[in-house]
């Protein structure tokens, strides 16, 4: 009865669904690209806008002209930016910190993901999922008692880490490890288990199978894992606003912010261009590692 | 080179056995194939073999030294995967010279050895590729290469053709037992398919639950398997078995197969089952090439008799009829030149020479 | 036929020497392993679990952390109307927000899927940008967008004689602002996600259920979504976290003003605690984040716990 419901309504409709069905994906195709086109746009407006306003002296910025328009390029902003000795402080700071956190998130986090993707032990499975539930708990509920805990440790130590570069290197780490740990344990047991068990009986350790089989096989994840942490330790803004205060120490993004914006003065120009200087980095490495860029991106979910 | 012996091995996951008390000799050069159902305990057989599972209980030999304690890279075994798991990442050279590396070999005697199994390959020209840039059988190439460079003392293969399709599978067979015959290691081999350990094997080992049902060359197998298990897994189509008891019917020992037929079994048989019980529920063992069609098939200890296939399978230089009988169902290989129709009543004959008899309850051969 | 076993005493006696040297390697094996994740641990242990609890500690404590107040702070905080408006804009803002970033980021997802394969990488690098760029830099370039005397929106809009509009000095459109820079910010990270998963749906899915009579819209509903169900709860859940704790966009467009009225938890515990010193009182509102985590966190183990007991 119902088969043949449908064989009715299939059939007298059949010859005619070609056609349709052609002219339907041409019209999907048409409004797709019209909308895409819109969002397109709508994605990338701040940062054109941000790029004209960093092209424009600061007369033509306060001039009544059409904003969306540079009628005078100038270079100046950036010359102003990049012999300032003060923005490129920030600069170096920024990639010592992230170059400093990349390195200690892969120490810690590869170890472990192999460790927790191949070498069951007692609670390593909780251990897994205990890590998975630290993401769960962001920087602006640990800011205060951190900057409390840091406080406390130079009291009793001496060493001081409030106002220092390095205690972000400190801290970064809880926000880069954990989800890198977890893309890792993705990659990691994606890997068969029989190679690993095929280069035991070639004769590796442990360790050989770590770093000559599963570290090359994975690289694409170590990438990146190791894009993540950068861009992440980039971009943080709340624990450089706490922890860091003095021009010297200050890091990229807080940095521009603390810095450039001084009282009712703004200095648009420069502040664009700062924040284009400042985004940049991220914005390069996804130029040229788009696919690791999303696999990354899209491991911790799917994979996980 | 070495031989492989096995005392009492037992493998017990938690509360399950998986393997319940092995034992096996293996000398020398034999190539052994483990063969059985999945779940049988083969494969964990293997694997304790090579080290990548602990044993429960037992021993294991290898070369006259027990290596229960030996880690796997020390008990100079090669070994090859059912995905082959070749490195992706290096070539094939550097897949076949990884474990020597990793033992500081020479680098002259490496690429010796590699060249050398890569020739007897024939994938002397894929040396440079990566697994991703070759087929299914070049990369089964490749793993067995992996484990000839070694030249270890036994090889160990783990389901090796699954993955490959029917017509690479029977001719990688070939390569395998070629390679055998010119390395002559020590091989354990392991596979589901009856097929592969028939044409493969000096011996097979028959797995079932975790024990060994029968050990003996594929022959002796299909001809004298010693219990139902194996009568029924070695062959194909597979053996049938008609329920039936001994009669005495003037004078003369016969089968009753149903309350109509019953076979006069030939002398040599009838001396050899004559001790049975004459109430004991027994199994008429029959392989489809002893029911054929009664016109070609005549002599001492054929008996003819009359039945009606339902089923007709032509497979041209054979016929298989189904048909059935006493509530079940056999098959029976005819000539191709029979005129066998579904539906027809056809004259066949059965071949009492070739008889099995088993006792119901036990599955044992009598 | 099976083999006899020979010597059976030997067996048992090699049986219990190997069960002691086989802990052994065990054990060693599961002291590598657990020493290679020792340091993931401590991390873990000292500068995550240790704070959050900390701060509850914190929360206890008088402005000058000098006495044990208990639960003062918290009767504090309810008697002070701004604590109720931060929690509601809290809500309406991270509710609002990760709602249409889901909406807009599967419609999006959905153009990009149905154009050529071919195209599909060079539209996605442009719609993901606004993710790529750290979020302070481009509110930034919203915050001046929004400028109130020289907004490059407002001028434009002028052309259609709408405006000027008080993007940031309005309550209302302050509220709106902070919104839609946060779902221009996070959508593109849905868009990817959708974008992955409906690349996993297979084809033929597709074909049999239009063979099977379904229409565009039924193919969405009863292929798609299903489909894809798992991974737009895991990126809501997610998504929905990261918002509620959002601290770079308001902060920077609208610094909690105007009077307050878009301070979320994260930005008005930052005022109190750093800016106005008062470390258990900012510890205690950022405390109040934790309700949803928690709810979070439950949904994300059943999950886990699921996903555990298929495989």
């Amino acid at each position: 009865m119902s088969s043949m419901a449908i064989i009715d309504k299939g059939a007298p409709t059949r010859k005619v669904k070609y056609g349709s069905i052609s002219r339907d994906r041409a019209w999907a195709l048409r409004w797709s690209y019209f909308f895409l086109v819109i969002f397109a746009f709508a994605s990338l407006v701040p940062p054109i806008y941000m790029l004209i306003t960093s092209l424009k002296s600061s007369t033509e910025i306060s001039a009544a002209t059409n904003p969306w328009w540079v009628f005078h390029p100038t270079i100046e902003n950036y010359v102003a930016l990049l012999t300032s000795s003060q923005f490129l402080i920030f600069f170096r700071n920024s990639a010592m910190v992230s170059v400093l956190v990349v390195i200690i998130t892969m120490l810690i986090s590869v170890p472990a993901a192999f460790a927790l993707a191949r070498m069951r032990f007692w609670g390593s499975a909780t251990i897994a999922t205990g890590i998975f539930l630290t993401y769960l708990i962001p920087d602006t509920l640990l800011f205060l008692p951190l900057f409390k805990m840091f406080a406390v440790f130079s009291n009793w130590t001496g060493i001081e880490l409030i106002n220092r570069w390095y205690v972000l290197v400190i801290v970064y780490p809880t926000l880069t490890v954990p989800f890198c740990t977890w893309i890792m344990i993705g990659y990691f047991a994606s890997i068969p288990k029989e190679l690993d068990e095929a280069a035991i009986i070639d004769g590796a350790s442990w360790f050989q199978t770590l770093t000559r089989i599963f570290i090359p096989v994975a690289l694409p994840g170590l990438i990146a894992a190791t894009i993540f942490a950068f861009t992440v330790s980039w971009a943080q803004f709340l624990y450089p606003m706490v922890f860091t205060t003095s021009t010297d120490q200050l890091v990229m993004p807080a940095g521009i912010i603390t810095t450039l914006i001084k009282g009712d003065v703004f200095n648009w120009g420069q502040i664009m261009t700062g924040a284009l200087l400042g985004a940049a980095p991220p914005l390069i490495i996804y130029a040229f590692l788009m696919d690791y860029y999303i696999a990354g991106l899209t491991a911790g979910a799917t994979k996980g | 080179m070495a031989d492989v012996t096995l005392r009492k091995v037992v493998k017990r996951y938690d509360d399950v056995e998986a393997v319940r008390g092995i034992d096996l000799d293996i000398p020398d050069h034999e190539f052994v194939v483990l063969v059985g159902p999945s779940g049988c305990g083969k494969s964990t057989t293997l694997r304790m073999i090579a080290g990548l599972e602990d044993i429960s209980d037992g021993d294991i030999m290898i070369g006259g030294d027990i290596v229960n304690d030996v880690p796997p890279k020390d008990r100079d075994i090669a070994m090859v995967f059912q995905n082959y798991a070749l490195y992706p990442h290096m070539t094939v050279a550097e897949n076949m010279s990884f474990g020597l590396r990793l033992k500081h070999y020479p680098k002259a005697e490496i690429k010796q050895r590699v060249t050398e199994a890569a020739r007897m390959l024939d994938i002397t020209e894929l040396i440079d590729r990566k697994p991703k840039q070759l087929s299914g059988g070049q990369r089964q190439r490749v793993a067995m290469g992996r484990a000839i460079v070694r030249n270890p003392k036994v090889f160990l293969f783990d389901e090796p053709l699954s993955n490959l399709d029917a017509k690479l599978r029977v001719q990688m067979r070939i390569e395998i037992k070629k390679v055998h015959q010119k390395v002559r290691t020590t091989t354990v081999y392991v596979t589901h398919d009856q097929v592969e350990a028939m044409t493969l094997a000096d011996r097979v080992v028959v797995m079932n639950h975790g024990r060994i049902e029968q050990v003996g060359p594929p022959s002796e197998l299909y001809h004298r398997p010693a219990t139902r298990f194996v009568a029924s897994f070695i062959g194909s189509p597979a053996m049938n078995f008609v329920p039936c008891r001994i009669e005495d019917i003037g004078g003369t020992l016969h089968v009753r197969v149903s309350d109509t037929l019953a076979f006069p079994l030939p002398a040599s048989r009838a001396a050899r089952y004559n001790s049975v019980s004459r109430d004991t529920k027994l199994l008429l063992g029959l392989r489809p090439e002893h029911v054929a069609d009664a016109r070609s098939n005549s002599g001492p200890g054929f008996e003819t008799f009359e039945a009606t296939p339902d089923v007709i399978e032509p497979m041209g230089m054979e016929t298989f009829v189904y048909f059935p009988l006493a509530g079940g169902q056999i098959c029976g290989r005819v000539n191709p030149a029979v005129d066998a129709r579904a539906g027809a009543p056809l004259r066949l004959a059965v071949d009492l020479n070739h008889m099995h008899l088993l006792n119901e309850e036990t599955g044992t051969v009598i | 036929m099976v083999d006899v076993a020979i010597q059976p005493n030997r067996a048992t006696r090699t049986g219990t020497r190997r069960r002691t040297s086989l802990r052994n390697a065990l054990k060693r094996k599961s002291t590598a392993a657990f020493l290679m994740t020792l340091p993931l641990i401590i991390l873990v242990a000292v500068l995550v679990i240790y704070p959050a609890f900390y701060s509850l500690h914190l929360a206890m404590l008088n402005k000058s952390m000098q006495r044990y107040v208990g639960l003062s702070n918290f009767t504090f905080l309810f008697t002070r109307e701004t604590f109720w408006l931060v929690v509601k804009q809290s809500c309406i803002f991270a509710i609002t927000a990760v709602i249409f970033k889901a909406l807009i980021g599967f419609i999006v997802a959905h153009f990009v899927h149905n154009i050529p394969a071919k195209g599909q990488r060079k539209w996605r690098g442009m719609l993901l940008v606004p993710w790529v760029i750290p979020p302070a830099m481009s509110t930034l370039g919203w915050l001046w967008l929004f400028d109130p005397s020289y907004s490059a929106f407002n001028y434009t809009l002028s052309f259609f004689g709408i405006g000027p509009i008080p993007w940031t000095g309005d309550a209302n459109w302050a509220r709106f602002s902070v919104i839609l820079v946060n779902v221009w910010y996070g959508m593109p990270f849905f868009m990817i996600m959708y974008l992955a998963s409906l690349k996993s749906v297979p084809d033929q899915l597709y074909e049999a259920a239009a063979i099977d009579g379904a229409n565009w819209w039924q193919r969405i509903w009863y292929v798609t979504l299903p489909m894809m169900r798992n991974i737009i709860a895991i990126t809501t859940l997610f998504s929905l976290i990261v918002t509620f704790a959002n601290f770079d966009i308001v902060r920077i467009l609208t610094a909690g003003g105007p009077i307050d009225k878009t301070h979320i938890f994260a930005t008005w515990a930052f005022k109190l605690g750093i800016e106005s010193s008062d470390i258990p009182l900012g510890a205690s509102v950022s405390l109040f984040m934790v309700p949803i985590l928690a709810v979070a966190a439950i949904f994300i183990l059943r999950d886990v716990n699921k996903r555990g007991n298929e495989s």
